[in-house]
């Protein structure tokens, strides 16, 4: 009965998460022709630019746009050969907001939103360039630790609250809000898909599921401080999938590594064909885990984007009637989707943990 | 470049790095001072309250095997008493019964004792009596025999007059 729910569970996420990348890909084929045709038109014109525009909103940047002309710079961090370098994003845009050199130990320049190494010429020095580590504070960077802060605030608020009700009284206020999503990430995700060994994970489980969270929802806030997109940004995706896949394999059992590499129960034959085939599922599943937060979250903030770009699209206020109601139904499902996501990430790696330390007892199963 | 690839899916080292130092400081700091303890005091309710809910089942019971005892006892005390009445009536009974047995056999006694007192003491007066005729008639005799021999009316005189002195009570 469980593994049939949870069958069912993990097949329709995959189907949904399926459609949704089914569904970003279509938006990304429709978009794809209308801009070289907004890029004729809007160059000719000199006016609006519908990939530029939902991709300057999607990607990350290293001044957080607040509105009009208004930007707040953010500090650049820079090492290169020469040394750590710090200074302002103000210093890379000039009076107009276009790209502007910026004399430091190079000559540094944004080129797509990328800090480049300028040579004597002018032109990109590619070799210096690939040298560079770029580890600014970007708009990305500063709502992570935004999030961080609100989780520090929130939860060490919530603990000490704990501490002053104690364990006879019941919870209140922001307390009681959150333990109803604590007990269910324990119940529902970690109990149910870990087992017995459940709470060592916990603290994992917990933070990796509250900073998706607070991630999706502030990229729905479309003003400053939301509004930036750090769960559909691959580079977080794919931090949070490697700590999954970190925690996975070490703790891993000898019993998980024999299965992948030796499946018991089997011909000598079937065993050889199995372990690269498992091997190689040992790193398909973070990327899944990865691929899918990214895309969800990336495919939602496009949609959105680009029913709000229809009203440019057409330069009409009537359009409004059409995008501003579908935009509404698509946010709230994107707040549908930033819990799901949230809860489908725990939840996979939460599976992935117990597949790892789980008890085979394939004497008897497997023949 | 041979393929190029979309800008959206190459991470950004930058990000990388921040977010791993950020996800880090949060599972520690939050491990150790919210989790942990939020976990601890959830987890100390819910026992609390389980033990809690099984001491008042545990009460629950001991208080109905108090009221099945009450009433046991209650049972028992009231066949007690009505058999201690049982008894004492029996005993009273018994005793009216040994006291009347008793009373009967010692009146049967003493009138017995009586009778043959009145038995004793008239076969003694008899005797006596007799005796006493026997020592008279001697006496009588006697005196009888010596006036006979003096005098012949005065001997009959005399005898009259012992007759007439004997009476016979």
């Amino acid at each position: 009965m469980g593994m049939a729910s949870k069958s069912i569970k993990s097949l329709l996420v995959v189907t949904f998460s399926f459609f949704i990348l089914l569904f970003s890909n279509h938006i990304h084929a429709s978009e794809h022709p209308q801009p070289e045709q907004a890029n004729t038109e809007g160059h000719a014109k000199g006016d609006f630019n519908v990939t530029e525009t939902i991709l300057e909103h999607i990607k990350d940047d290293h001044s957080w746009h607040l509105g009009g002309h208004l930007s707040l710079p953010l500090p650049v961090i820079l090492y290169t050969e020469k040394g750590l370098e710090v200074f302002s994003s103000a210093h890379l845009v000039d009076e107009h907001h276009a790209p502007a050199v910026y004399a430091g130990n190079f000559n540094y320049k944004l080129v797509e939103g990328k800090i480049k190494i300028l040579g004597e010429d002018g032109s990109i020095n590619t070799l210096a360039s690939a040298k560079l580590w770029d580890i600014s504070i970007t708009k990305n960077v500063a709502a992570l630790f935004l999030t961080v802060f609100i989780l520090l605030l929130v939860f060490l608020k919530v603990a000490v609250a704990y501490k002053n009700t104690g364990v006879k009284n019941a919870p209140k206020g922001l307390q009681s809000f959150m333990e109803p999503i604590i007990l269910f990430v324990r119940d529902e995700i970690a109990k149910t898909n870990i087992g017995h060994k459940y709470e060592r994970y916990m603290p994992f489980l917990l933070t990796i599921f509250f900073l998706i969270l607070i991630n999706n929802f502030l990229g729905l806030v479309p003003f400053f401080p939301g509004g930036a997109n750090v769960s559909g940004n691959i580079a977080f995706t794919m931090t949070l999938a490697v700590c999954v896949f970190v925690v996975v394999n070490l703790s891993a059992n000898k019993n998980y590594w024999q299965h992948i590499f030796w499946m018991p129960g089997m011909h000598w034959s079937m065993k050889l064909f199995l372990a690269p085939i498992e091997l190689i599922g040992v790193f398909t599943k973070p990327i899944s885990l990865m691929i899918r937060l990214f895309a969800n979250i990336t495919a939602g903030h496009i949609l959105v984007l680009s029913l709000i770009c229809l009203i440019f699209i057409f330069k009409t206020v009537v359009a409004s009637a059409i995008a501003v109601p579908f935009a509404v139904f698509i946010g709230l499902i994107e707040l549908l989707v930033a819990f799901l996501q949230a809860y489908i990430f725990t939840m996979l790696s939460a599976m992935y943990i117990g597949m790892a330390i789980e008890e085979h007892h394939h004497e008897t199963a497997h023949h | 470049m041979l393929l190029e690839i979309n800008p959206l899916v190459l991470p950004d080292i930058g990000l990388v790095f921040w977010n791993t130092i950020a996800f880090l400081i949060l599972l520690i700091v939050l491990g150790k001072f919210a989790w942990k303890p939020i976990l601890k005091s959830i987890s100390e309710r819910e026992t609390g309250i389980a033990d809690a809910i099984a001491s008042a089942e545990k009460v629950k019971a001991e208080m109905a095997g108090l009221v099945n005892e009450n009433e046991a006892m209650m049972a028992k005390a009231r066949e007690e008493r009505s058999l201690m009445i049982k008894e004492a009536k029996e005993a009273s009974d018994k005793m009216i019964a040994a006291a009347k047995d008793k009373a009967k056999s010692e009146y049967d006694r003493i009138v017995a004792e009586a009778q043959q007192a009145i038995v004793q003491q008239k076969n003694a007066a008899l005797t006596d009596v007799k005796n006493q005729v026997g020592s008279l008639v001697i006496e009588v005799a006697t005196k009888v025999l010596g006036r006979e021999l003096s005098n012949k009316a005065d001997q009959e005189n005399y005898i009259q007059q012992l007759a007439e002195a004997v009476k016979l009570n």
